[in-house]
């Protein structure tokens, strides 16, 4: 048994304000267009329960075949400022990662906003398991099938 | 940012680049994209003799993006997930996969937000 850390923050800046970067997180319709489950993948589940205690669920088979779940539960909001959840990754129903992750969003100099997405997370020994191993496949077949895709006649 | 490439992986990439550089080989692997398949199944859209396909198998299967076994008289060859197999790699996809999200963000506020002036350096 085994449990990698790692932690990682990204940066973006954006020149719209903060209470609109924070409607991209609070509206489903926009939330969804960032977040959803990507084309082309299978019994495509999605919801969202923007408050304190509720939580989003982001489900799909991908190309490869192996079924993807995230579920999250929000445990700080504060409007137009930040977001705190947590989340978990499942491959084939199997537990991979578990995930502590905080939105920041600042007001930049410009008008814009600043944001910070931060993660702290816990990678299981679900990564040694075959799900794994079909994940990197589904990856990989999924690039190769892209970048061969027209270049060679069937 | 860019998650630092460990020698053995920068090694395992020279491979699986050098193994793409060449057409046939391509056409090797865009068949195996689409399933397994014998050896005589790979060589027959190939105008090339059976040893020289033999040799090509073997250049894939060295860089690690295709592995074959026999069974019987007939070789089946397929694409080896093995270059993903780390967790590295799958930690690297993880974060990958929030910088998509974020860049994807970013569009969806143009689009819904187009009018606001402002500094959008990252």
């Amino acid at each position: 048994m085994s449990i990698r850390q790692h932690d990682f923050t990204l940066e973006r800046r954006f020149r719209q304000t903060p209470e609109q970067a924070f409607q991209a997180f609070a509206d489903p319709a926009l939330k969804q267009r960032w977040f959803g489950v990507p084309d082309g993948w299978a019994d495509a589940e999605w919801s969202l329960d923007f408050r304190v205690g509720g939580g989003e669920l982001s489900a799909g088979r991908d190309r490869g075949g192996t079924h993807h779940l995230f579920r999250s539960r929000f445990h700080d909001i504060v409007d137009g400022e930040r977001i705190v959840f947590a989340y978990d990754l499942l491959l084939d129903d199997r537990l991979v990662s578990v995930s502590l992750t905080t939105v920041q969003l600042r007001p930049d100099d410009g008008g814009g906003t600043h944001l910070i997405f931060t993660e702290h997370g816990a990678f299981l020994d679900g990564l040694e398991d075959p799900a794994e191993r079909e994940h990197g496949t589904g990856l990989l077949l999924d690039g190769l099938e892209a970048f061969f895709a027209g270049e060679v006649p069937e | 940012m860019v998650a630092a490439v460990p020698t053995a992986e920068a090694q395992q990439l020279d491979r699986a680049f050098h193994a793409l550089a060449d057409g046939s080989r391509r056409a090797m692997v865009a068949r195996l994209a689409r399933g397994p398949a014998s050896v005589s199944e790979l060589a027959a859209p190939l105008d090339m003799s059976l040893p020289s396909v033999l040799q090509h198998l073997d250049v894939l299967q060295r860089s690690g993006l295709v592995r074959s076994e026999k069974v019987g008289r007939v070789r089946t060859c397929r694409l080896e997930s093995g270059p993903m197999r780390t967790v590295e790699h799958w930690i690297a996809e993880h974060r990958g996969a929030w910088e998509r999200r974020l860049d994807r963000l970013g569009d969806v506020l143009d689009d819904a937000f187009p009018n606001d002036e402002g500094d959008r350096s990252r």
